[in-house]
């Protein structure tokens, strides 16, 4: 998709440059010829086809050569004639000229044949649009140009990049033009030429030189007599190339880790806080993140032209609303059972199968769709084998900010100062003048509504929908209790470490399964650290 | 005093347990006469669907107990009390799959229908041994109670206790759900197991046999009941209940704490099982659902609505909500969960001794002398 977006923009921002632009009489002439070539059902001809046009230097090659590609290219069952065809519906087509982009009407779909494709075309395809592009003016396009032509690497291509190479000003395209011309080197009869090709693709990350390298290696190893130069030559270059794959595919698995962590702690650092903090169990608090994935839906609702920034006021609305729900439910419920945490722990689940079903009654049972931003999707490439996503990027850094905010509000607000020393002692405090009453009703109500603001960022990432919360309740609670009850910095390793773990068992385990081993070490880890990793010492510890 | 056979000695100074037997007993004539005997036209007639459900209504009145000897005496919220009672029916679903024989869709003479279905060439090891009752009877037990004695053993010694024990023993069922889940665990994977044709050569299908299973599931609330009774009237129970009140004093004491809640915990887990068991053949199916942990929270809270710390009233909590339930699911299915979730926060505000210690108030204001409560003391 991104190549063919590379080459619309491409469409768009160069309509008529064409370097290979010359005689464009003559040219009208051929492009005629091949364009019987190509309502002809023989795939052998449509090649010669595609060969013709992206020769003739017209101005529309790339368009027609694009739009064939796309599958936008029919002719008339009874003309014969190319045209190209914009859908209106299933039945009916706009049509254009494909040579002058002219207007031909509506026509009926069963009046018109598609050009068919095979996958071989396709890539014949691509690599002429990479021709075609390769001298254009704006670096992405020449980089995707290259890498199309890397991978259907010919002769006649590898000329192009011969050529191409001597005017490139980009470090990035000519580095990338340079190991096309290793690759076809790489293959070349000449040994010293071949050899030196080997041992420069050394440790070059992108999948077509790994499967050449292996190519050649096999080709190598089956010839009568071995030439060992050439043969420890390519075993370093394949060691390197694996040893380089394998390094980012950890720190692939690493971030992957991390993203899930960061997930778990958004979703357990609100917990961390009504249970950790106060020692209430909350098992609503999965609702919380419910709520405050369908805050985010409700904003998206209420603003549709501004999905940009609809997550800016998602986020506080959702922690207002969620920590009031949150103050709520402790006012109305949790104050009266106090010191009771089995008592509360069952009062705050029938809490949660209430909202649930109110959600359920008032949004419908069925999921409902968050849109992403554009800002948040896509991915970065840092090199061929590591392309980290933005969504994640944006997780990660969004669940440090909310721990970092979390951990300021505790140590340097005098909030927090009355929240530590109502949570440390509750009488000492209350003869200090704290009203702890209203302490514990906003205690609740900050771990509510962050919980809320995790929901937002939840909604970026999975179906928002009744159960959401449901899912996440039992990995909250594994992520405080083994972090540590009543320590931010304790959760934020418990959910770290556990998300990593997760994702380093996946790849032997399946993603089912690595959960359940999980789970399974984190029932025996309590075993032997009941109080999780970052337990509290002195009296803290003795409630 | 001492010639008096066990069950008058454990009966004698429990009122609601004598009732709650008699209305058993009563249950178990009445049923399978109206069932069987009376003529369907007559209005008295129970159809045999109405034994069934009655029949699971038993067996979760049995779980009900056995979740209150742990919750209730012993003072251990087991979040994950399902997993057992989820293993006891895998248990009997195993042997009711091998009973089927031949006769399924596949017509496979050994292999269940969903192992041919997921191309198994073999019976996988833990599956060999469920043809015969006997071998699937012990594993009814032994199975919930070896989880039983492998997690308590781990968890009691190390003295994980209260909310930090409810949440792991959450986390154990939660694990076997993902885990019976998974297609190649060799035990139906989401559709569990199910399409059973007969039970020890009887068809499951016809009344005999529902009756029959019926007047089983009577019988082990009975025998679970008096189990139970027998372990809290002892002087083993007095330390249980001593446990729960003060597990500090009781080990300073010189009691070895663990191996009791050891031995509390694994009995329950038994009789859960059995309840499992007898579950399975009744409803025809059995699937990863079960150890769902929100199947787990219900049973508690039917233990909390019905009055924990009193057995009896554990089972009529279990069947009260169950009722309300059947009616409600299938009346008003919006408000179910509505009701559900009101119930608990209602019973924890309001009755935190349930329907059994609400009775019991209302009966000593209005005179009486108050007996002394079992569960006065903070659980948890």
């Amino acid at each position: 998709m991104m190549k063919l977006y590379f080459v619309m923009l491409f469409l768009f921002v160069f309509p008529a440059q064409n370097i290979f632009a010359n005689e464009s009489s003559e040219s009208i002439n051929s492009l005629d010829s091949s364009f019987e070539l190509l309502t002809s059902k023989s795939f052998s001809d449509k090649t010669k086809a595609i060969e013709a046009i992206s020769e003739s230097g017209h101005p529309s090659a790339l368009g027609i050569l694009s739009s064939l590609l796309d599958g936008k290219l029919y002719y008339g069952k009874k003309d014969k004639k190319i045209v190209k065809i914009e859908k209106i519906d299933s039945k009916i087509f706009k049509t254009f000229d494909p040579l002058n982009n002219d207007s031909l009407g509506e026509k009926k779909k069963r009046e018109l044949r598609k050009v068919g494709i095979n996958n071989k075309l396709r890539g014949l395809l691509n690599e002429k649009i990479a021709k075609l592009t390769i001298f254009s003016e704006d670096k992405k396009t020449r980089l995707q140009a290259t890498r199309n032509i890397l991978k259907n690497l010919n002769p006649s291509s590898v000329e192009i990049i011969r050529n191409a190479v001597k005017q490139e000003s980009d470090a990035d395209v000519r580095e990338l033009m340079q190991i096309c011309i290793y690759a076809a080197d790489a293959q070349s009869n000449d040994r010293e030429i071949k050899l030196n090709a080997i041992r420069s693709l050394s440790g070059s990350l992108y999948p077509e030189i790994g499967i050449l390298l292996d190519k050649l290696n096999t080709e190598q190893l089956a010839k009568s007599e071995k030439d060992t130069e050439l043969l420890e030559a390519l075993d370093e270059s394949i060691e390197s190339t694996k040893l380089k794959k394998g390094f980012y595919k950890q720190i692939e698995n690493i971030f992957f880790g991390l993203s899930l962590g960061s997930v778990l702690l958004l979703a357990a650092v609100g917990l961390a806080i009504t249970f950790g903090v106060m020692g209430v169990i909350n098992m609503a608090h999965g609702e919380m993140l419910m709520l405050g994935a369908y805050t985010t839906f409700v904003i998206q609702q209420l603003m549709p032209n501004a999905i940009e920034y609809s997550l800016f006021i998602a986020i506080p609305a959702a922690f207002i609303f969620t920590g009031l729900v949150g103050i709520g439910i402790e006012r109305g419920v949790i104050r009266y059972l106090y010191g009771r945490p089995l008592e509360t722990l069952l009062a705050t689940f029938g809490l949660s199968l209430i909202l649930q079903q109110a959600v359920r009654s008032i949004f419908s049972p069925l999921n409902r769709s968050v849109i992403t931003p554009d800002w948040m999707s896509g991915s970065y490439e840092f090199n061929p084998a590591l392309s980290l996503t933005y969504n994640r990027m944006y997780i990660v850094l969004f669940a440090l900010l909310v721990l970092f905010a979390l951990l300021w509000l505790l140590k340097k607000t005098s909030f927090g100062l009355q929240m530590r020393a109502v949570t440390q002692n509750r009488n000492m405090a209350k003869a200090m003048g704290i009203r702890t009453n209203w302490v514990d009703s906003l205690t609740f109500g900050l771990g509510s509504g962050i919980a809320g603001v995790g929901g937002v960022a939840l909604s970026q990432l999975t179906n928002v929908g009744p159960n959401l919360g449901q899912a996440y309740i039992v990995d909250s609670f594994m992520v405080v209790v083994f972090g540590g009850v009543g320590n931010l910095w304790g959760t934020f390793f418990g959910a770290m470490t556990l998300g990593i773990a997760n994702k380093f068992m996946e790849p032997f385990t399946g993603a089912v399964f690595a959960k359940i081993l999980v789970l399974i070490f984190i029932i025996l880890f309590i075993q032997k650290y009941p109080r999780g990793m970052f337990a509290l010492k002195g009296r803290a510890a003795e409630s | 005093m001492k010639h008096k056979p066990i069950i008058f000695r454990l009966l004698e100074t429990d009122k609601g347990g004598r009732y709650f037997l008699a209305v058993i007993l009563a249950l178990m004539v009445i049923v399978p006469f109206c069932n069987l005997v009376v003529p369907e036209t007559s209005a008295f007639h129970m159809s045999t669907y109405v034994v069934t459900l009655v029949g699971k209504y038993l067996t979760y009145a049995l779980l009900a107990i056995s979740l209150d000897l742990v919750w209730g005496y012993l003072g251990i919220l087991s979040l994950g009390h399902g997993a057992f009672f989820g293993l006891g029916g895998y248990a009997m679903g195993m042997y009711l799959m091998r009973q089927i024989g031949d006769r399924g869709v596949y017509g496979h003479p050994v292999l269940p229908d969903f192992m041919v279905f997921l191309n198994y060439k073999e019976l996988p090891w833990f599956w060999h041994g469920f043809d015969m009752f006997w071998f699937a009877f012990i594993m009814i037990f032994f199975v919930p109670g070896l989880l039983a004695f492998v997690f308590g053993w781990l968890a009691f010694r190390s003295r994980v206790t209260g909310v930090y024990l409810s949440i792991i023993t959450q986390a154990l069922t939660y694990a076997l759900m993902l885990a019976f889940f998974r297609n190649n665990f060799g035990f139906g994977g989401n559709n569990g197991l199910t399409d059973f044709k007969d039970i020890l050569g009887f068809d499951l299908q016809s009344d005999a046999t529902r009756v029959a299973l019926f007047i089983c599931s009577g019988l082990a609330v009975i025998l679970g009941y008096l189990i139970c009774k027998f372990i809290v009237q002892s002087r083993l129970g007095s330390l249980v209940t001593a446990i729960r009140d003060s597990e500090g004093r009781v080990r300073a004491l010189g009691y070895r704490d663990e191996y009791i809640k050891l031995f509390v915990f694994v009995v329950a887990a038994m009789l859960a099982g059995l309840a499992g068991a007898l579950y399975v053949p009744q409803v025809g199916i059995i699937n990863p659902g079960e150890f769902s942990p929100i199947n787990s929270i219900e049973m508690v809270i039917w233990v909390a609505i019905g009055g924990r710390g009193t057995l009896y009233g554990a089972a009529l909590g279990a069947v009260v909500v169950n009722f309300a339930k059947t009616y409600f699911t299938a009346a008003a299915p919006e408000v179910w969960l509505f009701m559900l979730g009101g119930l608990f926060v209602f019973v924890t505000l309001f009755l935190p001794k349930g329907i059994v210690g609400a009775v019991k108030n209302f009966a000593s204001k209005s005179g009486k002398k108050i007996e002394p409560d079992a569960n006065k003391a903070n659980v948890g």
